[in-house]
């Protein structure tokens, strides 16, 4: 009978650079960095490693496909390593690779680290992948030029009208999720944007795609982010305090949301799958009560207003108490985006899941700084990629 | 019945400017320097005057054009154009008009600006007009060269010369205008050439090669004329007119297939009304001297032919018998031709009066043909059956 | 920088601004912001005509020996700009021109060279000339920012009113905004890459070194004359440098010229020193693919050349344009039918406009010497008295004139229609046929004040061709 991953891996060092517009460094830069700190964290040397698992979302720049100048930056001396792609879920996807392995007993040690170099798109957004990934002239002709933006708004729309939501009263349920996640950015050295943000100013910022406007939506960064693992047993050898994972889960759209009439574009069926399974792989009966932290996908706001529901944190269709009542802020019951979140970091794709997983491993070790939380426990990673119908959603949970 | 031109019209006074390459001067400055030497000469003011023609084909229209720079204040100017023949004909006009009693003083001007259109050879596209409609006329497409090549090809087959022997032929008409030159201070070219020069000159439209055409430049020339009983006046050493023809063709060379390409009909016509009025009967013996066309060497050959010099088809032994050189029985082209001096073509009828003149009146310096008493000039402007043909002979 | 040294710096300073702009008031224009915009009868090279004239007002032009011309729009890509602006501008045939093109720091960078050459000894007098038309593409965030316009500054070793006590540059190899040949509009990166790297990075690291190397701040500047493409970048620069934005800073006119390319700085210079004061320091500062500084410092000498004619006042004489189709149809970036179907216009003779460069470019007439009567065309022969060759030269293009009458020609061939053509009599004598322009249709009477201005009549077979027209004297 299959078995969950809980606690058969376990982290035992990670790194992360900062985000931001690294115009002066080369995705060579960003992956030695993260690779350092990720080192000098295990207190391991490169001769340890025995396997790599590279993230990295776009072929064309940024590192570009295969692995050969991961491997090469690094001078991994002729170790397997493999690289994988996943759309936004591609940094969890390469830890999920890495524990994989471990986990079967193939290796003692293994890296994986996510980056990417999204800056020299050269595009305010991101530049519009989706429609290339697709066969034919699907992407081409049914759903052409369509932009992150544009498709998460309709989302938003959804969730409104389903919910009854007036759009000024809608929107300011996003703001203050904005407002919150930039109010804990200015706590974090690593983070890209460092300002406060009030629910004023994210109500009144110029539209982007209704009713998204500036601050509704993750900016475009670069970054790169790493972790080692080993097996359980083992990770005491290195240090005390070892971060473990409890559950790795993927789900990835059937494409009945776009062909049914039944789905609401209220929510993401995928987010709500991945997190039931990863919930039962690590043992997990009442997220609400269970969950110390999160670090959810909040490329868009509302993406997160629905992320709190699909997690099953709050009740379906009244998230909005929740947000009003704070209790996803920092001082909350369940802080999410506590590192600041998509939002104040950006989404360099490949190295935002590994960033996410960074945040709680620090929070767990006590290291959090300005903004530790007391006693966390176990924290909840969630990635998605694609558009709310039709996408790929990653959820790690990692504890004590 | 029309008793003919012959002494009814005298030539008092006459310009001509260095013809060449005139990048500084525009035609109104060639207009002021040749008229102003023709007045000096004449011994006029500008307000004696009463009437003048102005031709060329592309310096400018209408009669304001020689108006304006020369300030002659509301007198009827004329502008004309007839192809080559346009200078000999805008100095017909002034003829006809003092012999008609219409006025005593008249001008008439030759001017060109052919290095403004920026072009080595003669720009063909000037023939080129609105009424002709869409007739593809062969003027516009093949340039002046080819058309008289034609000319040399039929008449060295016609008479059985072998290309060298042709070739030789052409080269001593050009050997001789150019010998001439240098002893012409207005021309362009002044210089020496060889027979082996021109033999081996660069092909332009064969069997012409370089040194068998004449070139491109400015130049303006004036006369002015007078009734024969008022230019004691002005002169003693006045030049009477004493023949004009003037005959076009009407394209029967390319219509009638018994045109032989080996003369051009229309010089034969136009010297023969010409020799009529002036009362000549044997050119060869009676004319002084000549200036003919000489567009091409070619040309210049069948000239002496078509205008009596040369019986039919012995042109060559007149040649090579160098009868037609400055120490020959009929000097041709003792100034240079259109060899050395080119051909604006407005103004090249009027320079060759200009020579004719200055030779009747013995200041051709080191040109000058002893005891000139009678001289003929022949412009020829269009192409074989469409030809304008300009002669008159100067006397004394 | 001591005082033993020869002061070396500007002289005179003038500008030009067209007539034209779009704005608020112009159908079909979005943005609030009001630009400058040539006339179609204007380019780069009759701007700088335009700028060299109004900055030698009450100078000699014989004493000028070098013109130095800038633009990122030169009409020619390979045919001196420079000997056409220096022939226009009627300097002497032994003056000096050269073209600097490429950058918007093309003006600045001749500046340093005419600096350099008084420093060397090989020119006393050189005037640098910047004019830029720049295109933006129709509703593109430049469209609302690119301005056309003219700068002029004559620099000399004598009676200096600017003296210059430093200055520094750096290159910077970038491909922030940049157009390639044949291209018709600019190109650029993102916004943020352009901005974050390029201009806001460099320009403050050179005006850094040069206020540091001289020992000041930004609070011993009077006056700081910075590039910024455009107000918000202006702002925020201003604020990165530490200058007060009310009281150190030349207002950038972006809200009522634009961003005139090269002749931007020389351009905000000019302004600034219709206000400057002796002993007032001056910062200019030029950005395009590196940054140049320098460090000026004004003298008494500058009220004698107080400009009454500058920045200023062409920034107030102007007409909004009624629609931005008009302008579209100026810029070729509309094809439109023209009002009347007539014959191509050809281009005259090469070698006729060589020989005619007198009369066309410098626009020299003559004066006859025994009657004394002005003539243009120039005449050989007196109109009045027929004397023959005895003339002189005689300028018209810096003479007034009035309207002796006009017509307003609806048939004949113009971008601007109606044609206005008018018969014009000369202060001091003289009368010519001339065409109008700049003119509001309406305001043309018999007797209105003329001044000549040098314009492009039209383009073709890759000849521009350019001759005077009279215009209402501008404001």
């Amino acid at each position: 009978m299959a078995e969950s991953i809980k606690d058969k891996v376990a982290i035992i060092g990670m790194g992360c650079t900062k985000f931001g517009e690294l115009w002066d460094k080369s995705p060579e830069d960003l992956i030695i960095e993260a690779y350092k700190e990720t080192m000098e964290d295990a207190g391991i040397e490169k001769k340890d490693i025995q396997a790599a698992w590279l993230g990295s979302h776009l072929d064309d720049i940024s590192i570009g496909r295969g692995v050969i100048i991961f491997s090469m930056a690094l001078k991994l001396p002729f170790i397997p390593v493999t690289r994988t792609e996943n759309f936004c879920a591609t940094g969890t996807e390469a830890l999920r690779g890495a524990c994989y392995a471990v986990a079967s007993g193939a290796y003692d040690i293994a890296l994986a680290l996510g980056v990417e170099k999204l800056k020299d798109v050269g595009y305010a957004g991101l530049p519009e992948s989706g429609n290339l990934n697709m066969e034919g002239t699907l992407g081409r002709f049914t759903t052409p030029a369509r932009t992150a933006p544009g498709a998460y708004a309709m989302m938003a729309t959804g969730y409104f009208a389903k919910y009854g939501l007036s759009p000024e009263d809608g929107k300011r349920t996003l703001a203050k999720i904005s407002s919150k996640s930039h109010h804990n950015g200015t706590l974090n050295p690593k983070a890209h944007l460092r300002r406060e943000v009030s629910v004023e100013d994210v109500m009144k910022a110029p539209i982007i795609a209704w009713p998204l406007g500036l601050y509704d939506c993750c900016g475009v960064s670069d970054g790169a982010a790493a972790a080692i693992v080993t097996r359980a047993d083992m990770a005491k050898n290195f240090r005390p305090d070892p971060v473990y994972v409890k559950a790795l889960q993927i789900a990835a759209s059937s494409g009945e949301e776009l062909l049914y009439t039944d789905y609401d574009y209220a929510h993401v069926e995928t987010t709500y799958r991945a997190g039931i399974a990863a919930y039962r792989e690590a043992g997990i009966k009442n997220p609400r009560e269970e969950l110390s932290m999160m670090e959810t996908h909040d490329c868009f706001s509302i993406n997160e207003l629905t992320q709190y529901e699909d997690l099953g944190i709050s009740p379906r269709g009244r998230a909005k108490e929740d947000v009003d009542a704070g209790f996803f802020n920092i001082d909350g019951k369940i802080p999410n985006e506590v590192d600041g979140g998509l939002k104040c970091f950006g989404h360099p794709i490949g190295a935002s899941g590994l960033r996410m997983v960074y945040e709680i491993y620090k929070q767990l070790q006590g290291k959090a700084g300005p903004r530790q939380l007391k006693d966390p426990k176990i924290g909840l990673t969630h990635n998605m990629g694609g558009t709310p119908p039709s996408c790929v959603v990653a959820v790690g949970i990692v504890g004590l | 019945m029309a008793k003919g031109i012959k002494d009814k019209a005298a030539v008092i006074g006459m310009g001509c400017v260095k013809f060449g390459e005139n990048w500084e001067q525009s035609a109104a400055d060639m207009i002021i320097d040749a008229v102003y030497e023709a007045y000096e000469d004449a011994g006029i003011e500008p307000k004696e005057i009463q009437a003048a023609w102005v031709g060329t084909v592309q310096a400018g229209v209408r009669g304001t054009q020689l108006a304006v720079p020369l300030k002659l204040e509301y007198i009827p100017i004329s502008r004309l154009e007839n192809a080559c023949a346009t200078g000999t004909d805008a100095f017909r006009n002034a003829c006809y008009a003092v012999a008609a009693g219409i006025c005593d003083t008249a001008l008439a001007v030759g001017v060109e600006k052919t290095k403004d259109t920026g072009y080595s050879g003669l720009e063909t596209t000037y023939s080129r007009h609105i009424s002709q409609g869409t007739w593809l006329d062969p003027e516009v497409f093949v340039g002046m060269p080819a058309q008289f090549a034609l000319a040399a090809t039929r008449y060295f087959y016609r008479y059985k010369l072998s290309y060298e022997e042709g070739k030789r032929t052409l080269a001593k008409i050009s050997v001789k205008s150019h010998h001439n030159g240098t002893m012409s201070p207005k021309a362009h070219l002044r210089r020496e050439i060889t027979l082996e020069q021109v033999i081996n000159a660069p092909i332009i439209a064969w069997p012409l090669g370089l040194f068998d055409c004449c070139g491109v430049s400015d130049g303006a020339a004036a006369a002015i004329v007078t009734r024969p009983d008022l230019a004691k006046k002005f002169r003693d050493d006045y030049v009477l007119v004493k023949g004009l023809g003037i005959t076009c063709g009407a394209s029967q060379a390319e219509l009638q297939d018994d045109y032989d390409f080996t003369h051009f009909e229309e010089s034969v016509t136009a010297g023969k009304l010409a020799y009529q009025e002036a009362g000549i009967k044997e050119p060869r013996k009676e004319l002084d001297l000549a200036s003919v066309h000489d567009c091409f060497s070619i040309t210049e050959l069948l000239n002496y032919e078509d205008l009596g010099f040369s019986p039919r088809g012995k042109a060559k032994e007149d040649i090579d018998a160098g009868a037609f050189t400055l120490e020959g029985e009929l000097p041709v082209n003792t100034d240079g031709g259109l060899k050395c001096f080119g051909h604006p073509v407005g103004a090249s009828g009027i320079r060759m009066l200009y020579e004719i003149y200055k030779q009747l009146q013995g200041k051709a310096d080191a040109r000058q043909v002893k005891n000139a008493k009678i001289g003929l000039t022949h412009n020829l402007g269009g192409l074989p059956g469409r030809f304008t043909c300009a002669v008159t002979i100067l006397g004394r | 920088m001591g005082g033993t040294q020869m002061a070396i710096g500007i002289t005179s300073y003038g500008a030009y601004l067209p007539w034209h702009r779009l704005g608020p008031g112009t159908n079909g224009w979005t943005a609030r912001t009001e630009r400058a915009v040539a006339s179609f009868d204007e380019d780069s090279i009759t701007m700088a005509v335009a700028a060299a004239v109004n900055c030698l007002d009450g100078f000699h032009r014989q004493d000028i020996q070098a013109l130095y011309f800038a633009s990122t729009t030169p009409p020619y890509k390979e045919k001196s700009n420079a000997t056409t602006v220096s022939v226009a501008a009627d300097l002497p045939f032994e003056t000096l021109s050269m073209d600097f093109s490429d950058s918007l720091r093309a003006g600045t960078a001749a500046l340093q060279a005419a600096i350099d050459a008084v420093k060397g000894g090989s020119a006393k007098q050189v005037l640098l000339v910047a004019a830029d038309m720049r295109v933006p593409q129709p509703r593109s965030e430049f469209e609302p920012v690119f301005g056309d316009g003219a700068a002029a500054l004559l620099i000399g070793n004598s009676k200096v009113a600017v003296q210059l006590e430093d200055s520094y540059a750096v290159s910077h190899e970038m491909l922030d905004v940049w157009r390639a040949d044949g291209d018709a509009f600019v190109r650029t990166w993102e916004d943020r890459f352009v901005i974050e790297e390029g201009y806001l990075k460099i320009l403050p690291q050179v005006i850094s070194k040069l206020l540091d190397r001289n020992k000041l701040s930004s609070k011993d500047i009077t006056k700081a004359v910075l590039y910024a493409p455009d107000s918000r970048r202006h702002r925020e620069m201003v604020r990165k440098l530490g200058f007060d934005l009310e009281t150190q800073v030349q207002e950038p006119l972006f809200s009522t010229v634009g961003n005139t390319g090269a002749a931007f700085a020389p351009m905000m210079l000019a302004a600034a020193l219709e206000k400057a004061k002796a002993g007032d320091r001056i910062l200019l500062a030029n950005y395009g693919n590196g940054a140049d500084a320098f460090l000026f410092r004004v003298t008494e000498e500058i009220e004698a050349i107080r400009n009454s004619r500058g920045v200023g006042s062409y920034v107030e004489s102007k007409r909004i344009l009624p629609d931005y189709e008009t302008y579209a149809v100026w810029r070729g970036l509309i094809d439109k039918a023209p009002p009347t179907r007539r014959p191509p216009i050809r281009t005259p003779s090469p070698s006729a406009m060589h020989r005619e460069e007198s009369k066309n470019l410098r626009f020299h007439g003559i004066k006859c010497k025994r009657c004394g009567y002005p003539q243009y065309p120039p005449q050989r022969v007196c109109t009045r008295c027929h004397a023959k060759d005895e003339f002189e030269d005689y300028r018209f293009s810096d003479k007034k004139a009035k309207v002796f009458t006009y017509a307003l020609d609806r048939l004949g061939p113009t971008l601007d229609p109606p044609l206005v053509v008018s018969v014009i009599d000369f202060d001091g004598g003289g009368r010519m046929f001339s065409i109008m322009t700049d003119r509001d249709v309406d305001k043309v009477e018999i007797g209105m004040p003329l001044e000549m201005t040098f314009r492009k009549f039209h383009s073709s077979e890759g000849i521009h061709n350019y001759y005077w027209k009279c215009m209402p004297v501008r404001a």
